[in-house]
């Protein structure tokens, strides 16, 4: 995992990925209307407050969708490798890998559970698998 | 038809006079400056014009800028610039910008210019330059960036293969449909002596056995990559009917943009593209329903996103696209609605929908060749771009 391209880690999405380097997978949530969101942003798109928190998420959510890369085109990963997009309990989806099932075993709908791996002093990466 | 006055001020006041392109290569000896500005030298010909004569460029975000041709070219006078970041659909969502600035004033003459080195630029070698800048795709970087590299997610073929999964397995889209799509795609590359896989066939056979890229795509779901630039003039249509060509008029444009655009996961409705939202804007203002255009151009990134967009185009009801190419609808040969006459991106060569733009203009002169649509009076081109950004132009014939 050493030679993934990692995320920038500025701003709000440095905060992200510093939780997730703890262990910890949040979410932003709008102080004032209680709506996650994410990727994080500056301004809550519901209700127009600037006051956002990070709370925790369960690491619970279902496959949303998903493709399975056949080509190496990126050498951190052998294909063929599924690309997750799962939607999480709280409602906001993100982008994982999959672990504890072959590809071609997908469905939608899968229930899933988090599973967090350091991969710097500031960077953690998702993972999910079937739970 | 032409002069309804609809179209959101310009509706048939601006048309494109004048068309240009390259081949489109594996392997140009040329930069993406230098391609384009050829195809910019065939399309002012075409209308008459010299370079003089231009006084707006709209260049693609990215390779060049409007400072750069304008130099190469010796205009001295330039009074409108601007360049739409909105990845392959810029290009015809720049048509809607060449046309406000012709019919309100702003500039005479518009050229619409793109060109890149698709090819080259993912394969370094020697003989072949490379540009000092490459595309801008700045609009949706960051969430790439952040988000979706580090899982192994860095080509469209990826970003977009989480709206087709969804889409395939909810529906129930057939392989053949999207074999379909790309099989008369390529039938029609057979008659333009410009499309890269002209004198390459491909059967429904090849299609169903080649490899897969990234599911649900497989090799032939993907476009081409190619060098290759092309470009347009647009003018005002009352000057355009003293020039060379019988003008194509540009009866109406629109864009539109998903929510959010710059993240494909997050969106309440992932099927809600920006054509979904563009399409009835700009067919209402044209006066027009999709399936009475006699030809349709429509952006072929991979043979999916085509399925995507007649939805949205309205031509068939959500999840209904794989059944509405079935049977052949969209061939040259006895199709309703033939589209993609030049092969499009798929088969003829990838520049952005530049040459989708080309192929309406030849289409509306009667000038496509063996590829003709019989009595083509009007027809769209499509864009698709970035995250699924939509952009739409109807052209007709001037009369």
């Amino acid at each position: 995992m050493s030679n993934r391209l990692l995320p920038s880690t500025v701003g709000l999405n440095g905060e992200f990925y510093a939780f997730l380097a703890q262990g910890e997978l949040r979410l932003q949530r709008c102080s004032a209307c209680g709506t996650w969101r994410h990727p994080p942003r500056f301004r809550c798109a519901h209700c127009g407050s600037n006051d956002l928190t990070w709370e925790p998420a369960s690491g619970r959510g279902h496959v949303f969708s998903w493709t399975v890369t056949h080509r190496a085109v990126d050498p951190a990963f052998t294909p063929p490798y599924a690309i997750l997009v799962v939607e999480l309990e709280e409602g906001p989806r993100v982008v994982a890998n999959l672990r504890g099932l072959e590809p071609s075993e997908l469905v939608l709908g899968l229930p899933v559970v988090a599973e967090i791996e350091h991969a710097s002093d500031t960077v953690g990466l998702l993972w999910f698998r079937p739970g | 038809m032409n002069d309804g006055g609809l179209g959101f001020g310009f509706g048939g006041r601006a048309a494109i006079v004048g068309i240009g392109e390259t081949d489109y290569v594996r392997g140009a000896p040329f930069t993406p400056v230098e391609l384009i500005l050829q195809a910019a030298d065939t399309a002012i010909a075409d209308a008459g014009l010299t370079p003089a004569d231009i006084d707006g460029i709209i260049p693609p975000p990215g390779y060049t800028t409007s400072e750069e041709l304008a130099a190469n070219f010796g205009i001295e006078t330039l009074r409108f610039a601007t360049t739409v970041h909105m990845g392959g659909a810029s290009p015809t969502a720049s048509l809607q910008h060449a046309a406000q600035a012709v019919s309100s004033g702003l500039a005479d003459n518009v050229l619409v210019a793109f060109g890149w080195n698709g090819y080259s630029a993912f394969r370094p070698r020697p003989g072949v330059p490379q540009p000092r800048r490459g595309m801008d795709g700045s609009a949706v970087g960051d969430v790439v960036l952040d988000y979706y590299l580090p899982y192994g997610a860095r080509s469209a073929a990826q970003f977009y293969s989480w709206i087709a999964m969804r889409h395939k397995l909810l529906y129930g889209t057939r392989d053949t449909d999207t074999g379909e799509i790309a099989v008369t795609f390529r039938a029609h590359a057979q008659l333009n002596e410009r499309a890269l896989m002209r004198g390459t066939p491909l059967t429904m056979d090849e299609y169903l056995d080649a490899r897969w890229v990234s599911e649900p795509f497989r090799l032939y779901d993907c476009c081409l990559e190619t060098d290759c630039a092309a470009a347009v003039v647009v003018s005002a249509t009352d000057r355009a009917r003293d020039m060379r060509h019988t003008p194509a008029v540009i009866l109406a444009a629109a864009e539109g943009h998903p929510y959010p655009a710059d993240d494909i996961a997050n969106r309440p409705d992932i099927f809600r593209i920006g054509l979904t939202d563009a399409a009835p804007r700009a067919l209402g203002a044209a006066g027009v329903r999709a399936d009475e255009l006699d030809f349709m151009q429509i952006y072929d990134c991979f043979t999916y996103v085509v399925l995507l967009q007649l939805e949205a185009l309205g031509l068939c009801g959500r999840g209904e696209a794989g059944a509405f190419v079935r049977d052949g609808v969209l061939r040259l040969d006895g199709g309703a609605l033939p589209t993609n006459t030049h092969g499009g991106l798929l088969s003829q060569g990838h520049m952005w929908g530049m040459n989708h733009v080309v192929e309406a203009v030849r289409q509306l002169r009667g000038d496509a060749g063996a590829a003709q649509v019989a009595n083509a009076e009007i027809g769209c081109v499509t864009g698709w771009g970035d995250f699924g950004d939509g952009s739409i132009v109807v052209l007709g014939r001037d009369r």
